[in-house]
């Protein structure tokens, strides 16, 4: 088995791309660090390998916060050349580490300048979206209870027990709702906490349980008829539907501040042997082509201004036009005392 | 590969009674399950913790959240394997004792949440005693808050476990000379002293060895614990994962490993202490001669109210995912009022069509054949280690004191951390598909191991050395005594295996290949977009990945055929 393994190294080895290419060159690999969430069509893919003659390997390593911390590891021996999937609230993060390697895409042109939160262009911007509270529709029909329209509505008595949260120690979705309680409240946002906890508000662990085993909403048929979830999750929901809808059983609360935007960045790691391939599917990610692609593959938003939404977006997916944003150095202070004090507060 | 032979060979020539030097054989016993736990376990965890552990980290604070979550890791843990063991004995028992109808079906059952995703168990637990779940829906039964509470996570700890002594202890009872208890009784004793006297003396080593297998598993337990515990429990597993992946604290996660290292190895060297090495010998028996049909009242009252037990607790939640699969409930979600029922074979067909053309769409039919291949991997590569192993360990001397615990450690340390480790030590290889089931391996080790073990200790040595002076060959001495037992053995580790490696335990340590999922990875794919749809695709593959596991066990259990050298 040993030996096996040394077999598997050589192997391994004699695959890496260290002789220099020669002219009819085997396609030259390149591996592309993402989150669980990536998903792209098979046909751009298959068209980027062959317009630059090379082999794309996606490793997908768990979410968002497990990926950058793999990385920030292997800084020296990198496992990827590319990094896709640090957000704003772990962007500060990934820059302290110095993992990536600068480059100024062209496509940076077409990139409005409040998605380029990194001026340096370490991180180039590629997707954004809203973290929002999702309701089901008919839950708040036949109660006759009016929609909550602001964070501060769900303190009130006539929405105990009816909503479920993530966990920001444990969900990037949770954090980015913890993060627009701050952005509201500012330093008094404990406070806000302790009245959604005594209003019976359900933490678990991740969007998945929230949203499949605790929401009313989705076909898991939970208890509780309010989730955070995307803005684009009701459009899910009539995507991917049982039955054709006309309307989505659910939709987002879009007060001022209630949601926060997530935006998506990727980056080019430091110690790529494959720089211009590299260089080149960074182009690629935020190409017109791929932007429009990505909306109904990963339920986000493209931030390339060519990019044309698709129909059931512009139909049923909403974003907020007032959403909660946090200054990235504020964040990376921040997170982890404020990760702690809603511990402290919420579930002890 | 030619050293497993090696092995085999100088292991049957020490049976056969050769004189080969002890220490030379032990050597090359040990030299494959020890250089693969070197390369894949210690060398890996030894250069996390050197770059993580430092001693600063000792302070007051740091030490109060260990304190914290050791004690209830341990209160939990033993919680969970006392109320396991309080299921499984008498379930093992049923199982190798009594025959009954659909018997294989309801044991294969229960080893079927042993492989599910902790996702689709709280869905399938949620979906019965919900809100709006069965129960609710039809019988009417105030709704149960299931998720969240320490209930939760005692009743999935026993929902995933009980087959862990059914198959161990079971094994160990089938084996058991009847002619035992029958002589007890026929000497007067009473049922009670039958069993404390006779039957639990015997059954000890196996009881203590499931024992310990379950309460590692609940030792390091982590996505039970976070996702049904509502995220509010902290067992050491979850601070370490908290604390590597979420709250950075590396020097914090290195100090709390080092106490659940230090705990399993406390725990197993107890185990070893406490186990007395000489387990009893006792004549080959098949399974048949042990099984009958209940007969007295008091039989017929247990093994009623057992299969009564056993199949609600496992039928029950489980079939709620075959009929999420196939039953849309409340067809319109706009109608609330309305339950509606509509069957429906979409989610299936669906499967089959990669609608928005996506690059990481997963075809049911490779994922399956990705899942078995992997599986079928596990189990070769389990068996060719665990069985030199087995064979040392079965007659231990001082050195299998020591290392007996060793073989345990990769089921009782941090899956995070070793992730961690595998990812600094080995880099880009770990891409490599060809390791994913030596991955499965470490997990599955253990339990081969220990159901080998105890199988080959039992084996009598007196009735071999009678069978060789009576004049028969080495050959027919292996055919009828020591190949009925070991094979019931071997099934047994081999279904352990398979089930671990369907299961994914520890596909977190890895990267997972893209190009090859497996179903759980699938399921994991569907569930993390909202949509009826996916919802019902995430069901649908739960369900195939129950049938494929209970179709794989009747199937490994067809081959416990009576016995033809039968004493």
């Amino acid at each position: 088995m040993k030996r096996l393994f040394l077999l598997a190294i050589l192997l391994l080895a004699a695959c890496s791309p260290k002789t220099p290419p020669t002219a009819s060159a085997e396609p030259q690999t390149i591996t592309v660090m993402t989150h669980d969430s990536f998903a792209v069509s098979e046909d751009l893919v298959r068209s980027f390998e062959e317009t630059n003659n090379a082999k794309i390997v996606f490793l997908p390593g768990g979410d968002a916060g497990a990926v950058l911390n793999k990385a920030v590891l292997t800084k020296d021996a990198p496992l990827a050349d590319v990094l896709f999937g640090v957000d704003n609230t772990f962007l500060s993060r990934a820059l302290e580490a110095e993992i990536f390697a600068s480059y100024a895409s062209p496509e940076l042109n077409n990139i409005p300048d409040p998605f380029q939160l990194d001026p340096s262009n370490y991180a180039l911007p590629v997707d954004y979206g809203d973290v929002c509270i999702n309701y089901d529709k008919a839950f708040f029909a036949e109660a006759g209870l009016s929609v909550p329209q602001s964070l501060e509505d769900l303190t009130r008595a006539e929405y105990a027990n009816l909503l479920v949260v993530e966990n920001p120690a444990t969900s990037s979705t949770g954090l980015a709702f913890l993060m627009a309680t701050i952005a509201h409240f500012g330093d008094d946002y404990l406070d806000y906490w302790r009245a959604l906890k005594a209003n019976g508000v359900v933490v678990v662990d991740g969007w998945e349980t929230a949203y499949y085993t605790s929401f009313s909403g989705s076909s898991g048929r939970g208890s509780q008829p309010m989730v955070v979830s995307y803005g684009t999750s009701p459009a899910a929901e009539v995507i991917f539907a049982e039955t054709p809808l006309d309307t989505s059983p659910t939709a987002s609360i879009l007060g001022p501040g209630t949601c926060f935007r997530q935006i998506e960045f990727v980056g080019i790691l430091k110690k790529t042997q494959n720089r211009a391939l590299a260089e080149k599917f960074v182009d690629f990610m935020l190409s017109k082509q791929f932007q429009e692609d990505m909306p109904m593959q990963m339920f986000v938003y493209p931030v390339n201004s060519n990019a044309a939404l698709p129909a059931e977006f512009v139909k049923y997916a909403q974003t907020s036009d007032q959403p909660a944003t946090l200054a990235p150095d504020v964040i990376a202070a921040k997170r982890d005392r404020w990760i702690q004090e809603w511990t402290d507060v919420v579930m002890k | 590969m030619d050293h497993s032979l090696n092995c085999e060979d100088t292991e049957t020539r020490r049976l056969l009674g050769f004189s080969v030097p002890s220490w030379l054989s032990r050597l090359f016993l040990w030299l494959l399950p020890l250089s693969f736990l070197a390369i894949f376990f210690f060398l890996p965890l030894s250069k996390i913790l050197a770059l993580t552990f430092n001693l600063k980290a000792l302070t007051i604070e740091n030490l109060r959240i260990t304190y914290d979550a050791l004690r209830f890791t341990f209160y939990q843990a033993i919680l969970s394997t006392l109320l396991t063991l309080l299921l499984g004995l008498p379930s093992a028992y049923l199982f190798a004792r009594f025959d009954f109808r659909g018997k294989s079906m309801l044991r294969a059952l229960t080893a079927v949440p042993f492989m599910l995703p902790t996702v689709v168990v709280a869905a399938s637990f949620n979906s019965l005693l919900g809100q709006r779940g069965l129960l609710s829906t039809f019988l009417h039964l105030s709704p149960f808050q299931f998720i969240g509470t320490f209930t939760a996570i005692l009743l999935a700890h026993i929902f995933y476990n009980t087959t862990i002594i059914i198959r161990i202890v079971g094994n160990a009872l089938s084996s058991l000379d009847p002619k035992l208890e029958q002589t007890a009784r026929s000497l007067g004793a009473d049922s009670f002293h039958v069993w404390w006297n006779v039957i639990l003396p015997i059954l000890r080593p196996s009881i203590f060895a499931a024992s310990l297998l379950v309460f590692l598993f609940d030792f390091t337990s982590f996505g039970v614990i976070l996702l049904l515990g509502g995220s509010q429990f902290f067992t050491l597993e979850v601070e370490i994962y908290l604390r590597v992946l979420k709250l950075p604290d590396y020097s914090l996660a290195a100090l709390l490993s080092v106490t659940q290292l230090v705990c399993t190895i406390l725990v197993s060297a107890l185990y070893t202490q406490v186990v007395t090495r000489t387990s009893t010998q006792t004549a080959p028996r098949s399974e048949t001669s042990n099984l009958r049909k209940p007969k007295t009242l008091r039989e017929r009252i247990f093994v009623a109210s057992f299969i009564f037990i056993l199949s609600s607790f496992f039928l029950l939640p489980l079939a709620s995912l075959p009929v999420h699969s196939l039953f849309r409930l409340e067809a319109d979600r706009g109608q609330r009022g309305e339950v509606q029922y509509g069957f429906t074979t979409d989610y299936y067909t669906e499967l089959f069509i990669n609608r928005r053309g996506s690059v990481f769409y997963v075809p049911p039919i490779k994922a399956i054949l990705n899942s078995l291949m992997y599986a079928s991997a596990t189990v070769l590569i389990s068996l060719l280690l665990g069985f030199p192993a087995a064979f040392a360990l079965a007659k231990p001397t001082r050195l299998e004191k020591v290392l007996d615990p060793l073989i345990m450690l990769p089921l009782g340390s941090s899956a995070v951390m070793l992730g961690l480790g595998l990812i600094i030590s080995y880099g880009r290889w770990l891409t490599l598909p060809l390791l994913v089931p030596f991955a499965h391996t470490l997990v599955a080790l253990p339990f081969v191991v220990r159901t080998l073990q105890s199988a080959i200790a039992s084996i009598p040595q007196r009735l071999r050395q009678a069978a060789s002076s009576l004049g028969a060959s080495p050959l027919e001495v292996w055919k009828n005594i020591d190949f009925p037992i070991l094979r019931r053995a071997t099934l047994a580790a081999a279904t352990f295996a398979f089930t671990v490696s369907l299961g994914e335990f520890g596909a977190t340590l890895l990267i997972a290949r893209p190009e090859y999922p497996t179903i759980p990875v699938a399921i994991e794919r569907f569930l993390s977009q909202p949509g009826g749809l996916n919802y019902g695709q995430a069901m649908a593959m739960a369900a195939i990945l129950m049938l494929l596991t209970t179709a794989s066990i009747l199937l490994i259990e067809k081959f416990r055929l009576p016995n033809a050298g039968e004493f």
